[in-house]
């Protein structure tokens, strides 16, 4: 299963995080960091797979991909296959680019919720359900439409009703 | 209030709002979020549903993206679940699940929330609850909504039918009692047309799979199936997962599967899914030749890709066929060695570990040489892996590969002067064990430890001080091979051993007594006129030994020691300036030693023991270690003190013989020599290694309580404990302790010189303060000595690697020719060394999770796993799990009529029929209950299809079964051949 998914930039920001075994904040941060770390430190055109037993314990790997000024780094165990993570990887930023047409870091720092919302219909519980990017987007946009007819009544706020009633 | 509440909403920041002035701040990060932080505790308490979640919304993401903590708000985050709208909602649901946890108290209120949202019609909302389930599910929670997750498993929106095959995993795994209810719908799932559903499933399986493997294996035809159907390759990476885990078990289904995954292999254009069926095939498959043959080619392509991933990974699936398929490894080994100078830190790590698993003892000696060379132009982290690679194939199994030991040594001697030499701990046990168990490699090991010893710039290394602990103790301890002495003496004597740490110190000064007390003896056995006696005294095998291997090193020894030597004679008048008389006397003394290194046998012959070289040697001890009586550690302090006072004790006799005529030197020095006798007995006693359970055959003393309780202990002398425990802690390594325990006896019984140091010692105290500060030289001084060794920076690495790729080749080809040398004896200890390798394997973790689907798919009794490891809870867990089930299988029936179980019906039928063939083996059980669970879903008006399903199963299960009961599943199958039309072709399959 998925461990963990990471988007941090190139200076260590985390910009997306998401654990999916529980870990208290302080742990997530000093993983995020020392992840970073090993990162940074590797050069250019080299193999994405990095040993991670040191930070998530044993059986983890970690495969990560630099795009622009961000890495995407997924953390997974022995039940996944390290290419098929590089391709969910891949799959992950596409939907992005679709999402947001030429995605690129401020899109991501400001997109918080509808990143997770896209993670969330690629990943559930560490299993990977869907690997169309298509499909994801439909799933997005049925999801923004449902929010906005959510919050289109709500421009009549509910706390003035709720006022009137007391 | 209201107002308020709208003039919140209005003026309230949003999430976007928040990050924009973040990232716009001046007051610095941690300022503004606790800022941020607190403007949310305000928002947070708002009853604006609206103010409220945005400000949830903020804090989760204060909390994912800088580590805010959010523990506090779970309250807030119940409440923004339960709102009406989808957005807020949906803001409540990602929150808990970033921040709820087993602990969490809130999640006793959410049931409710939950069941109401999975009962959902709108399918957002239900995947909202089951995306919060995979991650926060409890026993609790798992067991009140496992329901309505098993209505969820065959609902038709596709959409969320995936979510809850996911979410079951985090069922079973904390309700284990859930598979009763859900396995059969899970599995019916594995038929599904539709792909996404297909992938959730098995990779729910998957991750089954690993944690219990046997228990699926009745599942392997619907797998097969999957296997030979399936175009997607998500789902046939799984399957083969599953398949790794499951052949090994069975090894008929082995030769099942292993045709469609060549197919796979040679058809497929996806590299993972080729990667994938090659690791396969050889974790799992690697008694079928030809799959392996296949799998081998395609490594060979990987591991010339261009691509540094598919190299990475060839070459770890070639560190996968090592241990049965040793030849892999030998055909790509050019691929392998050049590896090596890769850029990528992974691919040289796990090129390093396949050199190594291809070394064999006829080339281990080339193979090292080559590689020290990479470590010296290696990154300090690189040379090290490199360094421990090397130490550890060396010494596996009792330094099995080494046949010459001499070698070995020596090459031990050079890592230590490998400038970024790290692994000081390791070389040291290796030091010491070779010289307990290998004799013949003694005389090698004190060459060594003496040029490390004597190297004055070593002693600046804080990672070699274990290195030269290991040498110096090798010195004391095999001194008898010493060519020299008194050069050791020098060594272990000189001013900068200051810079170790006070255990190697003692060790050190351990090691001065030895050698003290070995000059000594030699020197009044040369008194007394008789050289042979001397030689008698070694065992014959030993000096043989000597004496033969003297002849060939001596010059060696000589060219190479002399260098060291002279710089070390340059550095030690500096100390000894203050006493002239000395200084003379020792000069002349290394003249002797330097120039008299043409001696075929220095101690033979006796030449150099000379009464000033003796009477120096005294003179240098007490003078060294005088200041030491006052040093703060213990050990140093009592070690030196006790050489001290014996030192004192010999003077006294031996300068008093001097002065008098020759014949009284000879009869006094009587008592000086029972006293050496004495002390070379107990240190000539061999050390040997000492079996790791050597401890649990000493029975414990009657009376002893080895667990008592000693907390009192600790409040009696807690103020004192902790200048003690630094000075104690000393860890003198293997056998020093034996060996210094007897000789400190000994010196006890033998101190009779006038001590004083005790009220000296109370003095010096008081006017120097209590303790005297750590001495901080050993960081500030090493710079200004040249660096041990320096790495040859101008070879070139791609003729290394040529070269290796041609010793690797040379010597594999040939096989052992020129041994000159027969492999000396490592001495072993009859119970084999090492502890006894627990192969116990773990306990199940989910043993109920499993006993549970063994339950379902082979019927309770037969359960092999679960009857033998958990006969006595077993019942009383079977009578729970019965009432369990029965309510929920009532509950059930309200809920869904078509679903309506009933377990006891089922559970009798199972049980009887197991009852009756009670002294069947386990196959048989199983063919049983999948009979048994036939007929139940018969009864459950499945489709036709289903049953087909089912008779596919036994067709495929019944080679794996026994011979003796084919009869017995044949009548099985004989009362649906005849429905399953789809049958036919694969029994001509098999037949």
């Amino acid at each position: 299963m998925i461990k963990a998914v990471l988007v941090m930039n190139t200076q260590g920001k985390p910009r997306l995080t998401k654990f999916y075994e529980f870990q208290p904040v302080e742990q997530q941060q000093e993983a995020i960091r020392n992840v970073f770390s090993v990162l940074c430190s590797r050069p250019e055109h080299v193999s994405n797979f990095v040993d991670a037993e040191s930070v998530f314990g044993p059986d983890s790997r970690l495969v990560y991909k630099h795009f622009a000024t961000l890495y995407f780094v997924f953390i997974f165990d022995s039940s996944e296959n390290e290419l098929a993570m590089l391709d969910l990887i891949q799959v992950f930023v596409e939907t992005l680019d679709k999402c947001f047409r030429n995605v690129c870091e401020l899109d991501i720092v400001f997109n918080y919720s509808k990143l997770h919302t896209i993670l969330d219909e690629i990943i559930l519980g560490g299993q990977v359900l869907e690997t169309s990017s298509t499909e994801v987007m439909k799933a997005i946009e049925e999801i923004a439409r449902l929010e906005a007819a959510s919050s289109a009544i709500n421009l009549v706020p509910k706390s003035v009703s709720g006022w009137r009633s007391r | 209030m209201a107002g308020s509440s709208i003039m919140e909403n209005l003026f309230q920041r949003s999430l976007e709002d928040m990050i924009k002035s973040m990232r716009l701040q001046l007051i610095g990060e941690t300022t503004f979020i606790s800022k941020a932080t607190e403007e949310i505790r305000r928002e947070i308490k708002s009853t604006d549903q609206q103010t409220k979640s945005t400000a949830l919304q903020k804090l989760s993401y204060l909390s994912a993206v800088h580590g805010v903590d959010m523990s506090w708000a779970s309250f807030h985050v119940v409440e923004v679940m339960s709102s009406s709208k989808f957005a807020h909602k949906r803001i409540g649901y990602h929150a808990a699940s970033q921040s709820f946890n087993d602990d969490t108290p809130v999640l006793l209120l959410i049931t409710n929330q939950l069941r109401k949202d999975l009962s959902s019609t709108n399918e957002f909302e239900v995947s909202l609850a089951l995306n919060l389930l995979s991650r926060i599910a409890t026993l609790d929670l798992a067991r009140d909504l496992t329901p309505e997750v098993f209505k969820l498993l065959s609902t038709t929106k596709v959409f969320v039918r995936k979510k809850a095959i996911a979410v079951v995993l985090r069922v079973f795994d904390k309700y284990p009692d859930a598979v009763r209810v859900c396995f059969k719908r899970l599995v019916e799932n594995l038929e599904s047309s539709d792909p996404l559903v297909v992938t959730a499933v098995i990779g729910v399986f998957c991750e089954l799979a690993a944690k219990d493997p046997r228990s699926y294996l009745p599942l392997a035809p619907e797998f097969y199936r999957i296997l030979v159907d399936s175009k997607n390759n998500w789902v046939l990476i799984k399957v083969l997962k599953v398949f790794a885990k499951l052949a090994p078990l069975e090894h008929r289904l082995g030769k099942r599967i292993v045709e469609p995954v060549c197919d796979h292999m040679r058809r497929s254009g996806a590299k993972s899914l080729v990667f994938e069926c090659v690791r396969t095939v050889l974790t799992s498959l690697s008694d079928y030749e030809s799959a392996v043959k296949l799998a081998v080619e395609k490594v060979r392509e990987l591991v010339v890709d261009q691509d540094p991933n598919l190299r990475y990974l060839g070459l770890h699936a070639l560190s996968v066929a090592v241990p049965k398929h040793l030849w892999a490894v030998l055909e790509n080994k050019e691929a392998v060695v050049k590896s090596l100078s890769d850029d990528d830190l992974n691919i040289k790590i796990e090129s390093l570990r396949l050199l190594m698993a291809m070394v064999s003892e006829s080339h281990v000696a080339d193979i090292s040489r080559v590689l020290l060379n990479y470590a010296l132009k290696s990154d300090p982290g690189f040379c090290n892996e490199i360094l421990d690679s090397i130490l550890r194939t060396c010494s596996r199994n009792l330094y099995e590969i080494v046949v010459d030991f001499d070698w070995y040594v020596s090459l031990l001697g050079e890592m230590a002067t490998i400038p970024n030499c790290q692994k000081g701990e390791e070389i040291e046990t290796q030091l010491v064990d070779i010289g307990m168990r290998v004799k013949d490699a003694r005389m090698e090991l004190v060459r060594v430890g003496r040029d490390l010893l004597i190297d004055p710039a070593l002693l600046g290394n804080v990672h070699l001080h274990r290195i030269l602990c290991a040498a110096a103790w090798v010195a004391g301890e095999y001194v008898e091979f010493a060519s020299n002495p008194f050069e050791l003496m020098d060594a272990l004597l000189q001013p900068r051993t200051s810079l170790l740490p006070p255990s190697i110190r003692a060790v050190y000064i351990n090691s001065v007594l030895k050698i003290l007390i070995f000059c000594l003896d030699c020197y009044l056995l040369q008194n007394d006129g008789s050289g042979s006696l001397y030689s008698g005294n070694l065992e014959g095998e030993q000096s043989e030994l000597f004496s033969a291997k003297n002849d060939t090193e001596a010059t060696k020894l000589a060219t190479c020691g002399g260098s060291n030597y002279e710089q070390d004679v340059g550095f030690n008048p500096r100390n000894i300036a203050d006493s002239s008389e000395d200084l003379s006397v020792e000069n002349g003394i290394d003249r002797v030693a330097t120039h008299g290194k043409t001696f075929t046998s220095t101690l033979v012959a006796g030449k150099n023991f000379l009464y000033e070289s003796i009477v120096s040697l005294l003179n240098r001890i007490e003078l060294i270690f005088g200041p030491l009586i006052t040093n703060q550690d213990v050990e140093v302090l009592e070690r030196a003190q006790n050489i001290l006072s014996l030192v004192q004790l010999i003077k006294e006799e031996i300068i008093d013989n001097s002065v008098q005529s020759v014949d009284t030197v000879e009869k006094k020095d009587t008592r000086v020599s029972t006293i050496i006798n004495l002390m070379r007995d107990t240190f000539t006693t061999e050390l040997g290694p000492v079996s790791v359970s050597a401890q649990g055959r000493v029975a414990v003393p009657e009376g002893l309580v080895l667990k008592e309780n000693l907390d009192e202990l600790q409040a009696i002398c807690g103020d004192t404990e902790l200048s003690s425990s630094s000075s104690f802690a000393t860890g003198a390594p293997h056998g020093i302790t034996i060996s210094d325990g007897s000789s400190s006896n000994l010196l006890q019984n033998e101190e009779l010189g006038p001590l004083n140091e005790s009220t000296s010692l109370i003095e010096h105290r008081k006017r120097h303060g209590l303790y005297y500060l750590p001495s901080e030289k050993s960081e500030i001084v090493p710079d200004e000595y040249p660096r041990a060794n320096d790495p040859k920076s101008n070879s070139n690495i791609n003729d290394e690697a040529a070269e290796l790729v041609k010793l690797t080749e040379q010597s594999l080809m040939k096989k052992r020719t020129n041994q000159t040398k027969p492999r000396p004896v490592v001495v072993k200890l009859d119970d084999g060394d090492l502890a006894p390798i627990s192969v116990k394997r773990p306990e199940p973790r989910d043993d109920s999770l499993s006993g549970a689907i063994q339950d379902v798919l082979l019927g309770s009794e037969s359960g092999p796993s679960v009857s033998q490891s958990y006969p006595s809870n077993k019942s009383s867990r079977k009578q729970k799990e019965k009432k369990k089930l029965s309510s929920n299988g009532r509950s059930e029936m309200k809920e869904n009529a078509v679903d309506s179980e009933k377990p006891d019906p089922e559970r009798a039928n199972s049980s009887s029929k197991n009852h009756g063939h009670s002294k069947e083996r386990k196959h048989r059980g199983k063919e049983k209950i999948v009979e048994g669970e036939e007929r139940d879903q018969e009864g459950k008006k499945k489709s036709g299809h289903g049953r087909g399903r089912r008779k596919t199963h036994h067709r495929a299960k019944s080679p794996l079964s026994d011979p003796t009961h084919i009869l017995h599943i044949k009548q099985v199958q004989k009362s649906y051949v005849e429905t399953k039309a789809s049958l036919n072709t694969k029994r001509e399959e098999e037949k």
